[in-house]
């Protein structure tokens, strides 16, 4: 297998984007992410969207949006995993570099949510849970997610409190980052007093409805350092991805995210690295207790001291493990196919030294995790400075 | 999706709780499926679930989808039944939600579960209810 490295980056502003379409998104990210890189052509183009169809009523995605920049002809292939659409679109990409099929190739991922109304985007969302089985007697994803927290809270003690303390910390990081769709400080009381969703979870413990894209530009490590001179290379240097069951009725423990834990495995055996290695993690928080239990499937912390270690400090900016430095889902915004490649544009930013007042000094391995469903797939990365 | 062909197929387990039981290593399956996760049997026979079981998890839906507008607060729980089985369902008859608990006893008993508008299909199926109420 061949070294990979992301050579560019780039992203829309997230948030309820109403003037723009969907194919302006894609666009304004990707050519941000080329002219980050440098280059005008590419061997191929990736997309991650979870729902073109449902959200906007547009298939045929991929060579809807290779011809939007004008590659008509380059090959396109647009790849869905619910919501880890995204870090499935940058695991396409990176195979296909590594294994010589291209040499360099745009990765991007996009969701434009905001052109149908509340209802209507719950609904699309709720595809990704199964659609017979569970979506049928209407089930929604806050629904899920608030049947995971229950039981992490019963089996574990995990709080109220703490779950309010991932909000609170994901908005004081997503004030620093201009391309957050929320610049909102919050605190434990406007979490726990806000609207109920899907008892226990509340409005403020949801990532929100939003529009957005991200792009990455992939090539092979050896072209980069090429292209780089004496600027710093970051290198793909671990990818892993799992899936588990979509139902959670078959889930074997559901005090537990199973593909996070193997997609984790996977990365961490690839890029030869443990959890004691990487200095800062962007994690799936689509609801705030998805980060306290993705930060126990990754390693960071024992299962059911996740509640613990937010209530501590230790996922803050300046903590042992900075969690989520971009704002996270909860913040940032979840276009849901663009996430995956936005949070590797974050890791990217910080190990070039470019994340400006969010910085996390000495950056030099990092991860991002995302995941589709409630927790049915889940996709991670490790990138290094080489 | 409100189609009458899926309703129509899905009638043997959304109406009579019908299951497989793989004849390899016993574990049943809801809904039937060609090749067991268990154990890779491919052979089964039909097995009708039991009605009672426990609440595993649960929530109360405040925000619906659409199709559900109607029927909000909308509690739901995943339903261990007596033989281990595990099943989303909604819960009915519930008069204060606070009053719901994981361990809590309830029986399945068949139910209108949503409606395609005036006109449209209405689907049946089973929701779970206190049991002994």
């Amino acid at each position: 297998m061949r070294d990979v490295a992301v050579i560019g980056i780039g992203m829309t502003s997230f948030g309820e984007l109403w003037e723009t379409p969907l194919r302006s998104l894609w666009a304004e990210a990707a050519l941000a992410a080329l002219d980050n890189a440098g280059i005008d052509s590419v061997d191929l183009v990736t997309i991650g969207c979870m729902s073109s169809g449902l959200f906007t009523g547009q298939e045929h995605l991929a060579s809807l949006l290779a011809d939007e920049l004008g590659m008509a002809g380059v090959p396109a292939t647009r790849v869905e995993s619910a919501c880890a659409s995204g870090g499935l679109a940058v695991r396409a990409g990176f195979a296909e570099v590594a294994s010589g099929l291209c040499d360099t190739v745009l990765v991007t991922g996009v969701e434009k949510m905001t052109d149908v109304d509340g209802a209507d985007a719950t609904y699309a969302l709720g595809t990704a849970a199964d659609a017979e089985w569970e979506g049928f007697h209407g089930v929604t994803f806050p629904g899920l997610y608030a049947m995971l927290a229950r039981i992490h809270m019963q089996k574990y003690g995990t709080t109220r409190e703490q779950l309010a303390r991932v909000a609170v910390k994901n908005h004081a990081n997503g004030l620093l980052n201009p391309h957050a769709q929320y610049h909102l400080k919050v605190t434990v009381q406007d979490v726990v007093n806000s609207t109920l969703v899907a008892d226990p979870l509340c409005l403020l413990d949801c990532s929100p409805v939003t529009d957005g894209a991200a792009a990455l530009v992939l090539t092979t490590a050896e072209r980069a350092r090429e292209i780089a001179g004496d600027k710093p290379v970051v290198v793909i240097t671990g990818s892993g991805m799992a899936t588990d069951t979509v139902t959670l009725a078959n889930r074997a423990d559901l005090a537990e995210l199973g593909a996070v834990k193997l997609a984790g495995e996977r990365a961490y055996a690839m890029a030869r690295r443990k959890p004691e290695d990487i200095h800062l993690v962007e994690v799936h928080d689509c609801f705030t207790i998805a980060e306290i239990m993705a930060t126990e499937a990754l390693g960071f912390f024992n299962p059911g001291f996740g509640g613990s270690a937010v209530e501590k400090g230790l996922t803050s900016l300046q903590g042992k493990i900075p969690v989520n430095t971009s704002g996270g889902l909860k913040s940032k915004g979840h276009p849901v196919g663009a996430t995956g490649v936005a949070q590797v544009v974050e890791i990217v930013s910080q190990l070039r030294g470019e994340a400006g007042q969010r910085q996390v000094q000495g950056a030099k391995i990092g991860m991002a995790q995302n995941m589709g469903g409630s927790g049915g797939s889940s996709v991670v990365h490790i990138l290094e400075v080489v | 999706m409100f189609s009458p062909a899926r309703a129509w197929r899905e009638y043997p387990q959304r109406y009579r709780l019908e299951a497989a039981k793989c004849t390899e290593c016993s574990k049943i399956l809801y809904p039937p499926r060609l090749v067991c996760p268990a154990c890779g049997g491919r052979t089964f026979t039909p097995e009708i679930l039991p009605r009672e079981g426990k609440v595993v998890t649960f929530t109360v839906i405040r925000v619906p989808p659409a199709g559900f507008t109607e029927q909000t607060p909308l509690p739901l729980a995943l339903v261990e039944l007596a033989n281990g089985v595990r099943l989303m369902v909604q819960i009915g008859d519930v008069e204060n939600p606070e009053t719901l608990e994981i361990g809590m006893p309830v029986r399945l008993e068949f139910r209108r579960i949503s409606w395609d508008g005036e006109a449209g299909v209405i689907f049946y199926g089973h929701k779970a209810v206190r049991a002994g109420s």
